[in-house]
């Protein structure tokens, strides 16, 4: 029976008249106040909106909206009026012109679509300088750049081009009456047209100085060479003709005088017949080319003066004092009899910014009869001169000069003491600049010429002497902009354009009979050398005294040596000298070496961090101390001081940075004239004194945590030599390629059979032997890791950049990276050989640990990752609605509009190659980059979707560009030829690492390629049959 | 040649002459045949001239009227710039005042050619007719008599209610007289209400109804099948490619070569339209009048900044917003060069009969279903194209078919069109 018992939570429940009776009948404790609102009956009845009404206006709305959501919006259309001839709407043209902002040149091929640039090509008849670096190939967006100077300016107002023109050439004359020093600070054009120009210019005004000045100065080894030979210029090294190639802290991969010497590098790196070049570098830095060496020494910058000095006398046969680590002296003499025995097949190439150095340099080429040094046709693409910038300065500052005007430099930022020039400047009569933007000197100057993009110009170079090449405008100026020859010209009182004069220039002078309008097709003309040409600046006699005596140079150097800390500064592949900091694809493009985005920092090796206290610790499950939680790389601050400045900088470890040297980038750092999230870094400028690259520094710890923002978070290969297959040019000669590239075996019926034979196959095979097949092949040995190819696919498929915070959130959006491994031991075969040999717990658990570390001067390898194309997806296979597909071409498809974005195909990629739109990156203010105003969007390729929110993308492997090359084929009834078929990133490469193809075509390159035995696929034991092939890393450790 | 000189000289003289000429004026000139002489004209002056319009040259009706001299004519049509040159006033005045163009010459032309021609010139002017504009009149007639039919089928239905109404209202009072118990009978939604099968199959019937109606809602979003914009200018594909039978590819060249196949830029309008000022009187029908076009033609005018009266551009155009008909989603690659060139594949397959379209519109529903059925069905153009001649033979080969669909070529992969 149930129970009658009654429970009760309060005594006072018990009394019958109590409040909790009250409390029970109530649903809410405290009235609710809807007499307050409702109450009101005046209020109610002046309202005429009854809640039936009320009702009746939202249901409306909605089925409103949602109605008229369904409508398709009007689209306006709207024809030329007079079409041009040359444009037809949908069809690209190609222009051959050239840049040359000062830090980079190149002869390039301009992609415009309806009239606007969107891609940077390679000239490919230009040769040597024919190349596209990271940068040129973003430098198209620079062109769209929002910030830009968009008219000219007088004391901070907007002026008009010929106002500007009367208050200069007034205040000339005046100056040219009063006889004071009018100035010309320029960058090194290197064009003849120009040089003509301004010799003209000085006819007309008389007292005319023109200095040319470098942002980061090759002022040393110009000098060197002007000393020997008579012509300001730099030595022509051709890398191609030399077996062994040795660099005392010349970073040839990168910018090093002038830049453009992996294309000939990379071909005597693939080896042929059994022989590949050899490379050492002594470097402090580890650079792309230490990076890329057979053998690289890690030494301080004192010890690399040394260094040199032994290889002269090593090589000339003399005895050279100097003190050296007993290893470093071992390798120095090793080094210079490999030298001797190569003979005239060996080259020296050296970075150290002292004169003495490149004379001995020049001298050690010259004993050696090297082939690959050239003086004949000297280099012009640096011109400036550290004296008479120097000279200027003084002059500046003493009041002697009465117009300073400047094109193409920015020296209150480049200079060490910049501001102090700038407060000179202020009180010179007339200052004038042509900038592209309202930098940090325009602040000093009074007159701002707004000079246009190199797409929006005309000019002329001279790479080499006898190598011309034409800049021709491929869109009318988007600004009220004007070059600085036009303004020149205008200024001499000559009605004749820029154009004009350099037709004239080319006419009279070296074009000799050969056609103006072939030249400007090709963009290109080499001529034979005649005389000497006419030097591009004052000739000023260096401040050092003449090398007279090379011995008592290379006393000299050997004589360097150094208490403290010694800091090297270099120019990122990415920034350059830093003119293009406010283009976020190169803000977005990680270092090579660090894989750090949207920073700079200084380099340390993990024995000096240590030491100083600047290491963090690992992080554990507990702790977040080098890692946060989400992976990102975190860094102490430093504060380091050089002559006196003193700045707080983040601190990288980098693997390989000698120890007792530090190095640190140019280019960072900017202010004026940049958006906010481009003003990123440091500036290393203020530590450049006397465009010395080489500083004594001091180093202390200070507080604070850095956030990097690094694309690659481990840093070793932990031993997996089928990632990286990785072997010695002497194993490679010698030995099966069963042996250094084993085909991966898998079991079947406890049988081991190759992975690649049909039985291990759990997939049916389909045929894709008619038609086309295509292969992208990666040869390991000629990747220099350069990211020519990284920046060529965001511009070609509208690739979206993300920010720092979102790329430390590794939601990065990259297609195509290049991932850098070092080993841990002192080869990656020591790594292989170290994993082979763990056998039980413990040890495997120290012995993993230890992998997880580079080495402390470790091998660098290199290896460009995009989508695989596998022919047995495991993406394919998980995509609830097939929105990724599998073409018969051997392209893996990905279309955007059928994906719903369940990320299963990102999860089970083995490549981890797709990429995520967690945000929406285009006209959304939180990404405020080129996608995000009108202008930036002009560079978008109309050829291929911008990408919404929520969506997965990839590497397509550029159909819209196989596509292209099929159709023009079939629209002109013809077979494709072997090489028709590009990649944006194959296209890009200089080197020839990368090579795209149709493997149906048994006679194509990347047919043979693929066949090779140097070839692998990556992870290839998991069956996946990628359509990428690689190429076995084989390094020339033979030595000789 | 013989110099006109006289005819200045004396006004009383040429006044004299003119009336007897002008009385005389039909038996003189009338000597040629106006019919042979509108060919002529047509091929050779029209180019240049109209009857009662200045173009390039003079307006040419009644030209006998104001140069009497026949002799002067001949030899102006022969040779005019050699009149120029031999300073001949009138001749030069002529040259100055239309732009310093000279004539072409026309020295194949026989004196009974020129006569023929002059006859045509001097034919009267025709009257005009006035183009009525018949608005509604016999448009909606076909309409009417159904209208009419469902109205009175309406009506009959409604009397019948009522009358099946009264009838059981009279049959109810009349039992109630009777005294007869009548059996009350739930009303018809009760009844409904009660037959739980009868309402399971109406909501199902509904729903599907429903169902069905709103997934042809949803599939029609986005297809603009139909779509028929009204047009700045209102440009007759019928006139151009209908009537004159101007192929499609003279304007939209860039279908040929190109993705898109473009819309004309205004130049390629002018370079008939410098010449064709007004529509011909036949061009005119019950919808649109003569003077409709003819407004047409001078909105095209305006756009490209053309002055009749001086026949030069005024360099202050205005371009065209045309509202575009045909739009494909951006994440969908067409490209015309590959259909146009190389599959040969008539512009009317996707674009419908344009030749007939007054107002142009979308035909087909251009939705990815229609795309895919055609490339199923349709067979690749592979004869005589060298990039074929290889795949060709392999796929036949292996499908061991002769004729290749675009489908069997790999046409349906996502990736051909979506990247």
């Amino acid at each position: 029976m149930a129970s009658n018992k009654k429970y009760w939570k309060s005594v006072e429940e018990l009394d019958t008249n109590s409040i909790v009776e009250t409390l029970q009948q109530s649903e809410f404790v405290e009235e609710i106040p809807v007499g307050d609102f409702l109450g009101d009956k005046e209020t109610l009845e002046d309202s005429s909106t009854t809640r039936r009404d009320f009702l009746k206006y939202v249901g409306f709305s909605t089925a409103a909206a949602s109605l008229a959501a369904c409508e398709g919006p009007v689209i306006k259309s709207i024809p030329y009026v007079v079409q041009p001839e040359q444009i037809r709407p949908g069809v690209a043209d190609y222009y051959a012109t050239t840049i040359a902002n000062g830090y980079d040149f190149a002869s390039v091929l301009v992609k415009t679509r309806e009239g606007r640039p969107i891609k940077i090509e390679p000239n490919k008849m230009a040769g040597s300088n024919g190349g596209t670096s990271a940068r040129v190939q973003a430098s198209v967006l620079s062109l769209y750049d929002n910030m830009r100077l968009k008219s000219a300016k007088v004391n901070g107002a907007i002026t008009t081009w010929s106002k500007f023109d009367a208050d200069v050439t007034k205040k000339l004359t005046e100056l040219n009456g009063a006889g004071k020093e009018v100035v010309l600070l320029t960058q090194t054009f290197a064009s003849p047209s120009t040089t003509r120009l301004i010799a003209e210019f000085k006819a007309k005004y008389g007292n005319v100085r023109h200095v040319v000045y470098d942002s980061i100065s090759e002022s040393a080894a110009l000098d060197a060479f002007q000393e020997k030979y008579g012509e300001r210029g730099l030595a022509a090294y051709n890398l191609e003709d030399a077996d062994v190639i040795v660099s005392v802290g010349a970073d040839f991969l990168g910018d090093w005088q002038g830049g453009g010497h992996e294309g000939a590098y990379a071909k005597g790196r693939v080896p042929k017949k059994g022989k590949m070049s050899r490379h050492v570098q002594f470097e402090s830095n580890m650079s792309l080319s230490g990076a890329n060496a057979d053998l690289r020494v890690p030494l301080t910058p004192s010890q690399q003066k040394v260094a040199l000095a032994k290889l002269y006398g090593y090589v000339t046969g003399g005895s050279v004092g100097g003190k050296l680590p007993a290893n470093i002296e071992a390798a120095v003499k090793k080094t210079a009899a490999e030298l001797k025995k190569a003979g005239s097949r060996a080259v020296v190439l050296t970075g150290i910014q002292d004169k003495g150095a490149q004379a001995v340099c020049l001298v050690i080429n010259e004993a050696l009869a090297s082939k690959a040094f050239n003086t004949a046709t000297p280099v012009k693409l640096r011109q400036g001169s550290d004296a008479a910038m120097n000279q200027l300065v003084a002059d500046v500052k003493s009041g002697k000069i009465g117009a300073v005007i400047m094109a193409g430099v920015n020296p209150v930022y480049t200079l060490a003491n910049g501001e102090a020039f700038g407060d000179a400047l202020k009180k010179v009569d007339l200052t004038v600049s042509f900038t592209e933007r309202e930098d940090e000197t325009s602040a000093y100057v009074s007159y701002l010429g707004a000079a246009p993009h190199y797409l929006e110009s005309w000019g002329d170079v001279e790479f080499k002497k006898g190598h011309y090449s034409l800049t021709q405008p491929t869109i009318k100026p988007l600004f009220d902009t004007r070059q600085f020859q036009d303004s020149l010209l205008k200024w001499m009182g000559s009605t004749e354009s820029y154009y004009t004069y350099i037709k004239s220039t080319w006419s009279t002078g070296f074009l000799s009979g050969s056609s103006w309008n072939k030249a400007l097709h090709d963009g290109v003309l080499v001529t034979p050398v005649v005389a000497v040409d006419a030097q591009e600046g004052d000739v000023v006699s260096s401040e050092e005294a003449p090398v007279s005596n090379i011995g008592s140079a290379v006393a000299k150097l050997a004589k360097a040596t150094s208490k403290g800390m010694e800091l090297t500064l270099y120019a990122k592949t990415g920034m350059g000298d830093g003119q293009m900091a406010n283009n976020p694809w190169l803000q977005e493009f990680p270092d090579p070496l660090t894989r750090a985005t949207w920073d700079n920092y200084i380099t340390m090796s993990q024995a000096d961090a240590d030491r100083l206290g600047l290491s963090l610790e690992q992080s554990t499950f507990f702790t977040e101390a080098r890692h946060d939680a989400n992976g990102g790389l975190n860094g102490t601050y430093a504060n380091i001081t050089v002559n006196g400045v003193t700045l707080k900088v983040p601190v990288m470890i980098q693997p390989g940075q000698a120890v007792g040297s530090i190095g640190m980038a140019f280019g960072y750092g900017r202010k004026a004239g940049l958006k906010t999230e481009m003003q990123t870094g440091v500036s290393a400028y203020k530590l450049y004194a006397n465009a010395n690259t080489i500083q004594n520094v001091t180093i202390e710890a200070t507080e604070g945590k850095h956030e990097f923002a690094c694309l690659q978070l481990h840093n070793t290969l932990m031993g997996r030599g089928d990632i990286i297959k990785d072997t010695t040019l002497e194993v490679f000669n010698t030995k099966d390629a069963r042996i250094w590239n084993p085909k991966p075996m898998v079991s079947k019926d406890h049988v081991m059979i190759p992975v690649d034979s049909p039985d291990a196959d759990l997939w049916t095979s389909f045929d894709r032997s008619i038609g086309h097949h295509f292969n992208l092949s990666i040869d390991l040995n000629s990747c220099t890791g350069c990211g020519a190819c990284v920046v060529a696919c965001h511009a070609e498929n509208n690739v979206p950049v993300v920010g720092k915070t979102e790329v430390r959130r590794s939601r990065d959006m990259h297609w195509l990276r290049i991932d850098r491994y070092y080993s841990s031991q002192d080869s990656f075969i020591g790594d292989v050989e170290k994993k082979d040999n763990i056998t039980g717990l413990g040890s495997s658990l120290v012995e993993f640990a230890e992998l997880e570390n580079p080495a402390e001067n470790p091998q660098v390898v290199f290896q460009p990752v995009m989508c695989q194309h596998c022919n047995h997806a495991s993406c394919e296979t998980v995509c609830p609605v097939a929105a990724t597909s599998h073409g018969r071409q051997g392209q893996n498809q990905m279309a955007y509009n059928r994906c719903v974005g369940t990320r299963y195909c990102a999860n089970n990629c083995a490549y981890k190659v797709r990429r995520f739109n967690w945000f929406l990156y285009n006209d959304n203010d939180e990404f405020d980059f080129n996608m995000n105003n009108d202008l930036g969007k002009m560079v978008l390729n109309p050829d291929v979707v911008v990408r919404s929110r929520g969506v997965m993308e990839k590497c397509s492997m550029c159909i819209q560009m196989t596509q292209k090359t099929i159709l023009d084929a079939k629209r002109d009834g013809r077979a494709i030829k072997d090489g028709e078929f590009q990649t944006a990133c194959s296209n890009a490469c200089e080197t020839g690492a990368m090579t795209f193809g149709d493997i149906n075509d048994h006679d194509s390159d990347v047919y043979k390629l693929k066949n090779d035995e140097r070839a692998y696929h990556l992870l290839e034991h998991i069956g996946t049959e990628p359509n990428v092939v690689y190429h076995t890393k084989v390094r020339n450790s033979n030595e000789a | 040649m013989k110099q006109v000189k006289h005819r200045n000289s004396t006004s009383k003289v040429l006044g004299f002459c003119l009336a007897v000429m002008l009385a005389f004026s039909t038996s003189i000139f009338a000597q040629g045949d106006p019919v042979a002489g509108k060919a002529l004209f047509n091929s050779n002056c029209a180019a240049c001239h109209k009857l009662d319009k200045k173009m390039t040259g003079p307006a040419l009706r009644g030209v006998v009227d104001r140069i009497d001299d026949k002799d002067w004519l001949y030899s102006w049509i022969r040779n005019s710039a050699k009149m120029v040159k031999s300073g001949d006033p009138y001749a030069v005045k002529i040259f100055a005042e239309y732009n310093n163009t000279a004539m072409t010459a026309f020295p194949q032309f026989s004196d009974a050619d020129i006569d023929n021609i002059l006859a045509y010139t001097s034919a009267p002017k025709p009257v005009s007719k006035v183009a009525v504009a018949s608005i509604g009149s016999d448009s909606s007639d076909d309409g009417v008599s159904v209208d009419i039919v469902l109205g009175l089928l309406a009506l009959i239905l409604v009397v019948l209610a009522a009358m099946l109404f009264m009838v059981t209202k009279t049959l109810g009072n009349l039992a109630k007289q009777a005294g007869v118990e009548v059996e009350k009978t739930d009303p018809i939604w009760k009844r409904f209400v009660k037959n739980q099968f009868l309402v399971l199959v109406s909501v199902i019937a509904f729903m599907m109804f429903g169902a069905f109606h709103v997934f042809g809602f949803f599939m029609q979003v986005g297809v603009d099948q139909g779509y028929k914009p009204v047009q700045p200018i209102h440009f007759s594909h019928k006139i151009h490619a209908g009537d004159n039978g101007i192929d499609c590819k003279y304007c939209h060249s860039n279908a040929r070569v190109s993705k898109t196949s473009g819309i004309p830029a205004l130049n390629v309008c002018m370079n008939c339209h410098k010449t064709i000022t007004e529509v011909a009187p036949e061009t005119a029908d019950a919808d649109y009048s003569k003077d409709f076009y003819d407004k047409q033609i001078q909105k095209l005018y305006k756009a490209t900044g053309w002055s009749e009266s001086d026949q030069a551009y005024t360099g202050t155009p205005e371009p065209v917003k045309w509202v575009r008909v045909h739009n494909l989603p951006d994440f969908a690659y067409f490209n015309h060069s590959q259909h146009v060139t190389v599959g040969g594949v008539a512009c009317q397959k996707c674009h419908g009969p344009v030749e007939e379209m007054e107002i142009l519109e979308q035909h087909e529903p251009l939705t990815m279903g229609w795309c895919i059925n055609c490339h199923r069905d349709t067979n690749v153009k592979t004869e005589g194209n060298e990039y074929y001649t290889k795949i060709h033979a392999e796929l036949k080969k292996k499908y061991g078919v002769d004729q290749l669909t675009v489908a069997q070529m790999g046409g349906l992969e996502c990736g051909k069109c979506h990247y």
